[in-house]
């Protein structure tokens, strides 16, 4: 029932309102005397070499779509799961077929070396 | 009229009772964590502010609250705000749907023990501990710090890792449950709870709830000696305080959610539910802090390995199996 959700947005709002009132406490009573070192980029003491938004390594790019992949096998695994005793031997065997299929997606890219990381 | 205004009125008393009860536990959690690990390490921890050091939370956030706020120069200043509401928020909103207890009687009314009963309860809380990952991404990100760069990077990769073997996971609860919805989840426990039927996918979520917590031995988002403090460095005040709060919120969350799947919620003998249900968070949580204490961590190949090589495999070994054995019997 939509009303159902109803206490969930409201928890949501007290959820993000309270870290935000804390935060916004606590930078109206505490002091503020900045200073140019102060302000600098932690580096272990020394000054910043170079920005920090470098470029990164395209492995994480390569996870970040193989998980959109897996996360979609996920979520899709959800609703078969929650009707799985109604469908019996046919919903089981057309789940199996399509673990196997993302299943050999898996070995495919584990075998082109994308989950190496040395 | 008269009784719409009492349901909001119990609704919103729940929720301040709901909020207080976490903040008070996360407090003495953080406690809690530096008086066992001391223990473990044959030392004492903070025992001095008040009895047995009961007090020192009390005064840490204290202390941190009216500490300087510093924005690091050059900060992408929107998001680095944002960031520590996204990750507290994301937490705390978590407990909305959790079940703490049966249902009681309040002058002649029945009140349920949670705050909401959604019927999609475990989507709900995966999805907000899913964006939970944008608070530390963009924490690391707009600090403008090296170290928060790889911190905040390393964060994505393994909790978008980890979160494919945590979802899939407890897909077995919900084959012998046919419901999302925590309340049902815990109904079906009555006569014996899940952590007999699906011994493995426990195993399994619970490798995965450190991994997703960012604790050791899969702290590698905040490792102190490699990355100073990860997406934290360039955070003070109170804006850590959050932080470092959000952590132990997420703890308690990710063990009140395998307390529900798996361990019967709120069931058990004599006491009351609402004890029961924190008693067992409560030994979660020292379970936390144990292998905090005794395990070393990951190297980061290492760890990427173990989660797309060995656990998602196992995590989908588990759902076959579990679907066989369901049809047989």
């Amino acid at each position: 029932m939509p009303s159902d959700y109803f206490p969930v947005f409201v928890f949501l709002l007290i959820a993000v309102g309270f870290p935000v009132m804390i935060i916004a406490l606590s930078s109206i009573v505490g002091p503020r005397k900045p200073s140019p070192e102060k302000l600098m980029p932690y580096e272990c003491g020394v000054d910043p070499i170079g920005s920090a938004r470098k470029r990164l390594s395209v492995k994480f790019y390569i996870v970040a779509m193989l998980f959109v992949v897996f996360d979609i096998e996920a979520i899709f695994l959800y609703p078969w799961a929650v009707i799985f005793k109604d469908l019996g031997v046919f919903g089981v065997v057309e789940m199996g077929l399509f673990i196997v299929i993302l299943f050999v997606g898996l070995i495919y890219a584990w075998k082109k070396g994308v989950l190496e990381w040395e | 009229m008269l009784e719409v205004v009492i349901t909001i009125g119990i609704m919103l008393v729940k929720m301040v009772i709901v909020l207080s009860v976490v903040m008070l536990m996360v407090a003495y959690v953080t406690l809690m964590e530096r008086r066992v690990l001391g223990r473990m390490q044959v030392r004492h921890g903070p025992n001095r502010v008040g009895w047995q050091g009961l007090l020192q939370p009390i005064a840490d956030g204290t202390k941190l609250f009216f500490k300087e706020e510093l924005t690091v120069d050059k900060a992408n200043k929107g998001l680095y705000h944002l960031a520590p509401v996204i990750y507290m928020g994301c937490a705390l909103a978590i407990y909305a749907v959790i079940p703490f207890g049966n249902e009681i009687e309040v002058l002649g009314r029945v009140i349920p023990l949670h705050i909401a009963d959604i019927n999609i309860g475990i989507l709900y809380v995966f999805a907000l501990s899913s964006l939970g990952v944008y608070g530390l991404v963009l924490a690391g990100w707009s600090s403008n710090n090296k170290y928060s760069m790889l911190g905040g990077l390393r964060a994505a990769a393994q909790m978008i890792s980890y979160e494919l073997p945590l979802g899939l996971s407890i897909i077995g609860v919900l084959m012998l449950t046919g419901s999302l919805s925590m309340v049902d989840i815990v109904n079906a426990q009555e006569h014996v709870w899940f952590v007999f039927l699906q011994p493995f996918g426990f195993l399994l979520y619970l490798i995965c709830a450190f991994a997703e917590v960012g604790r050791t031995p899969f702290d590698l988002v905040e490792c102190d000696n490699e990355i100073v403090a990860g997406y934290q460095t360039e955070y003070s005040s109170m804006k850590f305080a959050i932080f470092y709060l959000g952590e132990y919120m997420h703890i308690i969350a990710v063990s009140a959610i395998a307390v529900t799947l798996f361990w019967g919620g709120w069931r058990g003998p004599f006491l009351p539910p609402v004890v029961w249900f924190i008693g067992k968070v409560l030994a979660f949580v020292f379970f936390f802090i144990w292998v905090r204490a005794t395990y070393p961590r990951f190297r980061y190949d290492q760890l990427m390995r173990f989660g797309w090589k060995v656990l998602l495999p196992l995590t989908l070994l588990n759902i076959v199996v579990t679907a066989l054995v369901t049809l047989i019997i």
